[in-house]
């Protein structure tokens, strides 16, 4: 009956009395790739973390898979933004990998054969099973990306949130990662943040703006006006990174 | 050396050595990866409440160390999550305030408060057999906990946002990981004392990761090197008749730095 993937209605978080979202409404369907652009500090990490469940909205309803969000987290894939990790951490790709397995194993249990066998395909998948006893610190900013992806895969998502995955990779890397995730787009649905409108636009199916509100017309297209509101300030702060494909052919 | 195996007091001192280096190997190794050294001083230094406790109480001041130890490891956790204060401020607040609280509770027991110096710095040759028991028994219960919870800890240290969005309760694991760290301040305070504690949890497992990254064996070289550290620690401070604890850390301390030196050199050389 409730076909949605995530449905959010007037959704409103708060930080120290500033509104970091104001009155999001969004619905996301099943293979949907959508696109969320908009400048930093607009709200685009929050508003992946409210889906999670790791940030309580002070206003509005939160539906992943006609659930609240933490009864969802099992069906849902993460990718969180790149952040400067310990690279010498004492752990090999492997280890990271079956991490993602972890909601499904239960606790006092050791990881189980569908749980090696669910990393082991993930890690296929992103083409990094030869790199699986590589300490995870001694890979490259974009085959570590792959690895994350794997972990988010490895619980077997129908849902994938990503937050800024190319931030850390070099632009060539950049091409063949957004290839990567056209693969998964047939088996579930992607959402990603990022600042980056012009990479964004190019292998997203629809998009939207935000900027503590959202503008989204379920489509790939975004008016000037909404590009306007979201950026408070018109077209030539934006103009260089903007492929005219986001905005209206009028 | 061996000679002086016939002393109960070298054995007693020997096997605390051993238990210690169990609990500083496996526990320090998550302190030094999750960078939890500054929260894990603040829980030793603060158990000297608990020692200040068994004065007061006039029982075995171990025995007022564990539930101090336990109480602000939870209070520490608590605090540096849930505070508006920034995490170290909360820290630096507590671990001076246990201190207070031992001092002041130290000053209104009656009479003169022998061995004080023994909990601050440590004395492993007085370790009486009743403390052996219960290291044992709290090796055991760390143990036990590491072994259950292994996986999870290891995501937790590794990524604690992302091993709470896969169903991990990240918040309480970590109290229970602030506990064990707890426990080890108890087990370790009659080999160091409070104040040294964090010598112990810190450079065995920073050695250890020079050699592997690997988590598991992390532990098993961390224990090695705490083992050989303490007895060859304990060895030197009998024969130049100085304080054990304070050998121990000083061993371990020269180990490190001399194997950093070398390995530093190394590097340059090669490079």
């Amino acid at each position: 009956m409730n076909s949605a993937v995530i449905e959010l209605k007037d959704v409103w978080v708060h930080y120290d009395g500033m509104p970091i979202l104001e009155g999001v409404d969004l619905v996301v369907e099943p293979h949907d790739f959508l696109g969320i652009i908009g400048p930093n500090g607009g709200g685009k990490s929050t508003l992946l973390k409210v889906i999670l469940g790791l940030v309580n909205p002070s206003r509005g309803v939160i539906k992943v898979f006609g659930d609240t969000p933490k009864s969802a987290r099992r069906d849902i894939g993460y990718l969180p933004q790149y952040s400067l990790f310990d690279m010498e951490f004492p752990m090999s790709v492997w280890e990271v990998v079956l991490t993602g397995r972890l909601g499904h194993t239960g606790l006092l249990k050791r990881y189980s054969e569908d749980d090696k066998k669910a990393a082991y395909d993930a890690l296929e998948e992103v083409d990094m099973l030869e790199y699986k006893d590589r300490q995870i610190g001694k890979l490259s900013g974009g085959q570590r990306q792959r690895v994350f992806i794997a972990r988010a895969l490895a619980g077997e998502p129908k849902l994938l949130l990503l937050d800024e995955p190319t931030t850390s990779i070099d632009s060539i890397m950049q091409e063949e990662f957004y290839e990567l995730l056209n693969k998964f787009k047939a088996k579930m649905a992607i959402v990603m943040v990022s600042h980056d409108i012009s990479a964004v636009s190019v292998y997203v199916d629809k998009i939207a703006c935000l900027n503590h509100r959202l503008f989204y017309h379920h489509s790939k297209e975004l008016t000037s006006e909404d590009l306007e509101a979201a950026y408070q300030c018109p077209v030539d702060m934006i103009a260089h990174g903007v492929p005219h494909r986001v905005l209206k052919k009028h | 050396m061996l000679e002086l195996l016939q002393y109960e007091f070298v054995r007693n001192a020997i096997a605390a050595g051993i238990l210690a280096s169990i609990a500083c190997g496996i526990i320090g190794v998550y302190v030094v990866v999750k960078r939890i050294v500054f929260i894990s001083g603040g829980i030793a230094h603060a158990s000297f409440g608990g020692i200040g406790l068994g004065y007061y109480l006039g029982i075995n001041p171990i025995l007022g160390v564990l539930p101090f130890s336990i109480a602000s490891a939870l209070s520490m956790g608590w605090v540096s999550k849930r505070s508006r204060l920034p995490e170290d401020t909360a820290i630096g607040i507590l671990w001076a305030l246990g201190m207070s609280i031992g001092i002041i509770l130290v000053s209104l027991t009656p009479g003169y408060a022998p061995d004080l110096m023994t909990y601050l710095f440590g004395n492993i040759l007085t370790v009486p057999f009743s403390d052996i028991v219960l290291m044992l028994i709290l090796d055991a219960v760390i143990l036990v906990v590491v072994y259950s919870f292994y996986k999870e800890f290891l995501a937790l240290c590794f990524d604690e946002e992302f091993a709470t969005v896969r169903g991990v309760a990240a918040e309480r694991l970590y109290l229970v990981l602030l506990c064990l760290i707890a426990l080890t301040v108890v087990v370790l305070i009659r080999v160091v004392g409070v104040i040294l504690v964090i010598a112990l949890l810190t450079i065995p497992a920073a050695m250890s990761r020079q050699f592997t990254s690997n988590l598991k064996k992390m532990m098993l070289l961390s224990i090695i090197f705490g083992a050989v550290f303490s007895s060859g620690g304990i060895w030197l401070s009998y024969m130049f008749d100085v304080p054990s604890g304070a050998t121990i850390v000083l061993v371990m301390s020269v180990v490190y730095l001399l194997y950093s030196l070398v390995k530093g050199i190394g590097s340059r050389g090669s490079a």
